[in-house]
């Protein structure tokens, strides 16, 4: 017995140590990415207990003083600013309205594409349409600049040269938020379109042919085979965008936002950027970066599982 | 086809909604492209629309023998091409081993990265981070701090995942070890994904100027292009060529931005349209496995 239990030891020993033989590389070639996430992703998640703690720069993060009220001092603290409701409020409403009108416009773009009888004039069109994803929001707020300011930007111009009254499309809030969403929609449609032209790939093109026979017209045609065969890219597509309702973009409100216009372009993340690396109340912008994230990640187990419900694959 | 046998009139009106778009999508870029060689008085009489009006390189010329500026356009390039270089290293290092099933302690390691896609720490904790790496105000914070992108790393791993497991079996029978399997069979075959994420990378460094905004604000020496042209437009600061050659009046101003933005976009628009088949592919396969 003893033997038998022995040499399957001794089995078990030398497999390992052929598996190590083998792959030991892998291991090694491994080891510079884990330390890569362990210091710059894992390691900022200790500092998080600085929003339940009175930060000090002369301290560690573990050796600070706990925050009153249990440690929540600053969220409490957060929830009675009004600057946070602020940008609380803009980043909602400029990601709803992003959502309610960018979502739907690339499925719209990659219909009419796939409609496009002539290849190579689709894919000069696709060309095209993917550029403004490859510029900067710097460059894109440049060229915003030049287009819709109020004084000497081409659109006025030509609006006063018609006789109808310059619309200060950067330089009022209200017409600054439909600004703002118009350009994010410019920027990221075309490029959107792409997964969903890969989607309408897998159509069996017999359907086409099958409902062209039967003399459906073209409106029907898409209504009853491309947007079935769209449902679950959109499905899971919507589930990302919902998961996402709270994250706050830095580049893009940040480089088109000017002194006029901040009490709409003052999102989250340009929050957390004030009072946590200009200002000094680091506490109480990790606290905002922590409800931020938590709210992000509740949103998306809870759109994920909604999608699960209603028969679609879901994120995981 | 025979969906194009009927209704002509519908094919006309596609093709009619793709011009439109076309024109929305190209005009803007080309407006500023041709104010970049118009004249300044051109400029503040507001003539200049699809065509340059009295044609002048003033700009350009002023643009070009600005120090900072072109320092700024080579640093940028250096450190786009330098970060390229490290991410793609990076990224693959991290995707090809996970591809073995036979990896022990593989699903953990898939996890824990993953969990990072999800949850991150946030603003504050990475500036903190940073700073007691002491990388606050050097370049370094340009280069490692997001020198993997766990989306990339995903597409690169479902590239090659797609590789038939035959060929790495067959090249192990033959006594090739990991690494020789990575490098004569599997990079070979991945050009098209190599040439994809290394557009990602490029891009977002090329075109990323918040991290330098945040966590370097004092070095000016190191701005990015990007950092340095948002100072230009919103006029925090003005080219020194400008401000020497009483360049400073409106229209003036709007040239000289109007060719400094060209410059910073040119590079990006030459080459993506070369590589528009792969990142098709690319993010295609992100978005299955994503």
């Amino acid at each position: 017995m003893t033997s038998i239990a022995q040499s399957e030891k001794n089995l078990r020993r030398y497999r390992t140590r052929m598996y190590l033989k083998r792959y030991w590389t892998l291991y090694a070639m491994l080891a510079l990415p884990l330390i890569y996430f362990i210091i710059f992703k894992y390691i900022p998640m200790t500092y998080i207990q600085i929003a339940f703690k009175k930060f000090s720069i002369t301290k560690s993060a573990w050796e600070m003083d706990w925050a009153k009220n249990h440690g929540f001092q600053y969220f409490i603290k957060a929830f009675s600013n009004k600057d946070f409701y602020n940008a609380l409020r803009n980043t909602i409403m400029l990601n709803m309205l992003n959502l309610i009108l960018g979502f739907p416009a690339p499925i719209i773009l990659a219909i009419v594409l796939n409609e496009l009888p002539y290849r190579k004039f689709k894919r000069f069109t696709q060309t095209i349409a993917y550029m403004p994803h490859f510029l900067s929001w710097v460059i894109i707020s440049g060229l915003a600049l030049q287009l819709f300011a109020t004084r000497f930007g081409l659109v006025n111009t030509v609006l006063r040269k018609i006789g109808v009254d310059s619309i200060p499309f950067l330089d009022d809030s209200a017409h600054w938020v439909w600004t703002y969403v118009f350009l994010g929609i410019w920027q990221s449609v075309g490029w959107n379109t792409i997964i969903y032209l890969a989607a309408l790939t897998g159509i069996n093109p017999e359907l086409y042919e099958a409902a062209s026979v039967d003399g459906a017209s073209r409106m029907r045609k898409i209504w009853h085979i491309t947007l079935p065969g769209l449902k679950s890219t959109i499905v899971i597509l919507l589930i990302i965008r919902m998961g996402y309702i709270i994250a706050s973009d830095f580049d893009q409100p940040y480089a088109m936002s000017n002194t006029l216009v901040t009490n709409v372009s003052n999102v989250l993340s340009i929050f957390v950027y004030n009072y946590g690396i200009k200002g000094t109340q680091q506490s109480l912008a990790t606290a905002v970066g922590l409800f931020q994230s938590v709210v992000g990640v509740m949103f998306l187990l809870i759109t994920n599982s909604f999608a699960k419900r209603l028969g679609e694959r879901g994120l995981w | 086809m025979i969906k194009s046998k009927h209704s002509k009139w519908g094919d006309y009106l596609v093709v009619f909604l793709c011009v439109i778009m076309i024109l929305v999508f190209f005009l803007p870029v080309w407006n500023v492209f041709v104010r970049s060689f118009s004249s300044p008085q051109a400029l503040i009489r507001s003539d200049v629309y699809l065509w340059p009006v009295d044609i002048d390189f003033t700009a350009y010329t002023l643009v070009l023998t600005d120090t900072t500026y072109t320092w700024a356009l080579l640093w940028t390039a250096m450190l786009t091409i330098g970060c390229t270089i490290l991410s793609m290293t990076m990224t693959t290092l991290c995707a090809y081993p996970l591809i073995f099933e036979k990896l022990r302690g593989r699903k953990f390691i898939n996890g824990f990265i993953m969990l990072t896609m999800y949850f991150n720490a946030g603003t504050i904790p990475n500036y903190l981070l940073f700073k007691s790496l002491g990388m606050i105000n050097s370049p370094t914070v340009l280069i490692f701090p997001y020198c993997i992108s766990v989306f990339n790393m995903i597409i690169m791993r479902t590239f090659l995942q797609n590789i038939p497991d035959s060929l790495r079996e067959s090249a192990e029978i033959d006594g090739a070890n990991p690494v020789r399997t990575l490098i004569s069979i599997y990079l070979p075959l991945s050009t098209s994904v190599l040439a994809t994420l290394s557009l990602f990378y490029a891009v977002g460094r090329w075109n990323g100027y918040s991290d330098a905004l945040m966590f370097m604000p004092q070095n000016k020496t190191y701005y990015p292009i990007q950092l340095l042209l948002y100072n230009i437009i919103q006029s925090k600061e003005s080219l020194d060529a400008a401000t020497q050659e009483g360049f400073s009046t409106p229209g003036a101003s709007d040239a000289l931005k109007a060719a400094a933005v060209m410059f910073a976009t040119i590079p990006i628009l030459m080459i993506y349209p070369w590589l528009q088949r792969y990142f098709i592919a690319g993010v295609t396969l992100g978005a299955m496995k994503g």
